[in-house]
């Protein structure tokens, strides 16, 4: 990847930063989220703010956009101190903010989001022609070509998200808030918005760039601040840090991002998938003859853009979803549409989901309960009557220690821990009981730099005990970092399968696109 | 949750009973408005209510008798709302559970009361089982809402009820199987055979029947079957995420059918209590309001079993109150049901409640969020 060029001086010299954050301490009852903040951000240029889950990125970011009331310090805007009391106050002062969410609704067309909450009306009724006209115009200039009558649920993520840019522009804002703006596009559609923001700032447009993912720092920012539990800790040039200068940073300790691991020594096939045919929910078809072996003691990566069946593909296996055709075999024995229960028992399987909230955890649960989701009806948890509170709270401080989830007491819920303790929490349930087979879905999704080594570590040492891992994962680091070999899926078929050692990112990534898939046979 | 310790578990309860109790307290204020503006007194007529719901033996007797029923009600909408489910056919399955249970009492004659009696519940109990089943078998099998299918069902049960007592007609139309011959164009059952009666804890002219100890045995048996067994953690699982419940390997459709058919259990003993315990026998007009009611107890007592407990007996105080507080203070009774509906509202909107009080939002976990995830049941 190429660094983006330098931002081209669109600050004057003596002149002020378009926003300065002075001295910013920001106290919540019982938490200190922002101590003693300085910031400064100048016209045309991307200002990375880095730091982990926690780290009071959001918290700072909600007090410019005036969401929250600083407890001290002051904003300036241009040189002026300006006083935030609502996020209406800060698009008055031109500062848009693209949330990690987005704020659209689904139902209503392009033009209605733009326009909502500032709509343009003539003779009484809504003027949808000039805001599409300016809609185009915007969109012409700053390369982000949208439908202004689509309607948002039609449109991919990444179109959504250019929507919320435009309605940023379209409200004249000079500062642009962009909150994890890549963690739900694809590697395409992140290079895309890359070029976006470089444009923007070209056109003297000041963006921050909140983000935890090193690499694409590394890509777009101009300048780069990382905060840490609260406090800003240091400011560097992306030319020249190295991503484990950043970490160690971030994470306030040496941080290891190569993942140290043996040659694998694979045994058994202890997966065996053959000709696995399923549909999604809609019916679409989303695996096209899926064949793969897992053996004892390696990790099979499986690669891809997300969306080309590796959630079905990871559904099917753990029996979740009916295959509609093909076979299952685990250690030998045919699990072809299998109960989950019968697949996590008889299987020895453990399943790491991709989306914890949806499928890993009951965020209502304490830590406990969540530790025994999916052996609650076992001894010592059950007696077939009653469940053993003692028994289940012993186990999970076993866990929590063992896996390092930072929690007051197992009795907090769930959703109380933040998101790389929930994920811990997670492995620590699946890790924690005798397992021959791991079907890991982005396991290190979402959380930060400490809780992604620990994991990783956790993942190859499952390996070295004889494991057979399957770990499908969107970021291709992840996949280069720890697979023994590399499945590449494309529109529901693998495309290619390659030792590590024979592959590259260049090569994975080509396939990932589809390059791999016209060589193959037009029978399939 | 299962693994809090009892004191924070009580104190939990506590907390998640301020809302409710703030609720009757500004349901009955806004009562008292009502009444200030049609020109009556509130104090007296809140006197009479007082008087009337626990003024004596006789006071203290109605508002328990009329606590039972709502106490299984309420537990029947709570155990399916703990599912994720909303149970709005209380009242149709107490009905079925009503003519199951006489159907059974007023038959088998010569059986010794240790066996009818029991015998007859049950057959409440499985009435209205079944008319709970047949929602969560429609959910599962075809997705059909369980709240459309047990309004309807409702009005079937009722339908249903009404046929089994018909008197016939004047042109010769075929009576219902359990009419009472001797009644004349009356639409009743016969009494019940006083071996199937619920016996008198104190009998007339307190009228209080053992259906009271049923009805707490019940509100614990459902408390410990909710938080104390796996069967519990697998409902509760189900009902705060369907997909982890899936992922955990549980039977997500078996555990729907069985939380409503349970549900529907219970709202069919209430029938069977009132048959076998008060009325002695079924006619159309004790039909299932105790089973809407029911809806309302469940959200008062902030869906646990022991809320539920507290929850049914103010609404047993209240309407046993009613009566004496109209014949003391002339305010018509008809207020309470005002009052009723004003607790529903101000429960279901504890906004509400929190602005008048001026309360501050809780932290997560809470009941009340509790019951705000159920109603988004897919």
């Amino acid at each position: 990847m190429t660094r983006s060029q330098p931002a081209a001086a669109h600050q004057p010299a003596d002149a002020p930063p378009k926003l300065e954050v002075i001295n910013i301490t920001k106290l919540f009852p019982g938490v200190v989220a922002n101590k003693e903040i300085d910031l400064a951000l100048n016209k045309g240029e991307i200002l990375a703010l880095l730091g982990e889950n926690g780290a009071g990125k959001s918290t700072l970011m909600n007090i410019i956009y005036g969401l929250y009331q600083p407890t001290e310090g002051q904003i300036q805007v241009d040189g002026r101190p300006v006083e935030l009391h609502s996020p209406r106050d800060a698009i008055d002062l031109g500062i848009g903010m693209v949330h990690q969410h987005f704020q659209l609704v689904p139902v209503m067309s392009v033009v209605d989001n733009i326009m909502l909450g500032s709509e343009s009306v003539d003779r009484g009724l809504l003027d949808r022609e000039s805001v599409s006209a300016q809609i185009r115009e915007l969109a012409e200039r700053y390369n982000m070509p949208v439908d202004p009558n689509a309607i948002i649920e039609d449109l991919p993520v990444g179109v959504q998200q250019r929507v919320e840019i435009l309605k940023a522009l379209y409200r004249q804002a000079d500062i642009l808030i962009l909150d994890e703006p890549t963690s739900v596009l694809t590697p395409q559609e992140i290079e895309g918005l890359f070029e976006v923001m470089e444009l923007l700032r070209n056109q003297g447009k000041s963006i921050i760039f909140i983000t935890h993912k090193l690499k694409e720092v590394l890509r777009v920012a101009d300048r780069i601040a990382v905060l840490r539990r609260g406090e800003m800790v240091g400011e560097a040039d992306p030319a020249a840090v190295s991503q484990q200068d950043l970490a160690s940073l971030m994470v306030g300790r040496k941080v290891t991002l190569e993942v140290e691991k043996e040659p694998a020594d694979a045994g058994e096939i202890l997966l065996q998938l053959r000709d696995i045919e399923a549909f999604t929910d809609l019916g679409e078809h989303a695996l096209r003859g899926v064949s793969l072996d897992v053996r004892a003691g390696e990790i099979v990566g499986v690669a891809g853009v997300q969306g080309n069946g590796q959630t079905e593909l990871v559904e099917v296996i753990t029996g979740l979803r009916q295959a509609a055709a093909g076979s299952v075999l685990i250690s030998g024995q045919d699990m072809t549409n299998a109960s989950p229960r019968r697949v996590t028992e008889e299987g020895a399987i453990c399943h790491v989901p991709e989306d914890r909230h949806m499928y890993g955890m009951v965020d209502a649960y304490s830590v406990a309960d969540n530790l025994v989701l999916s052996s609650y009806y076992k001894r010592p948890f059950s007696s077939g009557l009653t469940m053993n509170e003692q028994a289940i709270a012993q186990h999970a401080e076993e866990l929590v220690a063992r896996f390092d989830v930072r929690t007051p007491s197992v009795r907090n819920s769930g959703a109380s821990l933040s998101g790389g303790n929930q994920q811990k929490m997670v492995v620590a349930r699946e890790f924690g009981r005798p397992i021959r087979l791991l079907v890991a879905a982005q396991p290190t999704r979402g959380i930060d730099v400490g809780s992604i080594e620990f994991i990783h570590s956790q993942i190859v040492a499952k390996r070295d005990e004889g494991v057979a891992v399957l770990l499908v994962s969107y970021e291709l680091d992840e996949i280069m970092a720890l697979s023994d070999r590399i499945a590449v899926m494309f529109h529901g078929r693998i495309s290619a399968v390659l030792p590590r050692r024979d592959a590259t990112r260049e090569q994975v990534g080509l396939l990932m696109a589809g390059a791999g898939a016209a060589n193959e046979p037009a029978s399939q | 949750m299962a693994t809090a310790s009892t004191t924070t578990g009580f104190i939990r309860l506590l907390r998640a009973l301020l809302i409710p109790f703030l609720a009757l307290l500004a349901a009955l204020l806004a009562g008292a408005v009502v009444m200030l503006l049609s020109g009556d007194d509130p104090l007296a007529a809140y006197s009479g209510l007082f008087q009337g719901a626990f003024g004596d033996g006789k006071s203290w007797a109605r508002t328990i008798r009329k606590t039972v029923p709502f106490v299984l009600t309420g537990l029947s909408v709570a155990l399916a709302f703990k599912v994720g489910l909303f149970n709005i056919g209380a009242s149709g399955q107490f009905v079925i559970g009503s003519v199951f249970a006489v159907a059974v009492g007023i038959n088998f004659d010569g059986l010794p009361a240790f066996i009818h009696l029991p015998l007859a519940l049950v057959a409440g109990i499985a009435g209205g089982l079944l008319w709970g089943a047949i929602p969560g078998v429609l959910k599962v099998y075809t997705g059909a809402h369980e709240v459309i299918v047990t309004i309807m069902l409702n009005y079937v049960a009722s339908l249903l009820g009404g046929w089994t007592v018909y008197a016939g007609g004047t042109q010769g139309q075929t009576p219902g199987p359990l009419w009472d011959r001797t009644a004349g164009a009356i639409s009743e059952t016969p009494d019940v055979l006083s071996s199937a009666q619920l016996p008198w804890l104190f009998g007339p002219p307190y009228r209080v029947h053992y259906g009271i100890f049923l009805a707490l045995a019940a509100a614990v048996l459902i408390w410990w079957l909710i938080f104390k067994t796996p069967l519990g953690f697998e409902m509760r699982t189900v009902g705060h995420n369907m997909r982890a419940a899936r992922y955990a390997g549980i039977r997500v459709n078996y555990t729907i059918i069985l939380a409503m058919a349970l549900a529907g259990g219970l709202a069919g003993l209430a029938g069977a209590i009132e048959t076998l315990g008060l009325n002695h026998k079924f006619a159309p007009e004790f039909g299932g309001a105790v089973g809407f009611d029911g809806i309302t107890v469940a959200l008062l007592g902030q869906t646990h079993p022991f809320g539920v407990l507290l929850a049914a007996f103010m609404f047993g105080a209240l309407d046993g109150g009613a009566a004496a507080m109209q014949f003391e203070s002339g305010v018509p009774a008809d207020i309470i049901q005002i009052i009723q509906a004003l607790v529903l509202a101000f429960v279901a909107a504890p906004l509400i409640i929190r602005m008048i009080f001026r309360l501050r939002r809780q932290t997560h976990g809470d009941a009340g969020s509790a019951v705000s995830t159920s109603w988004s049941g897919p």
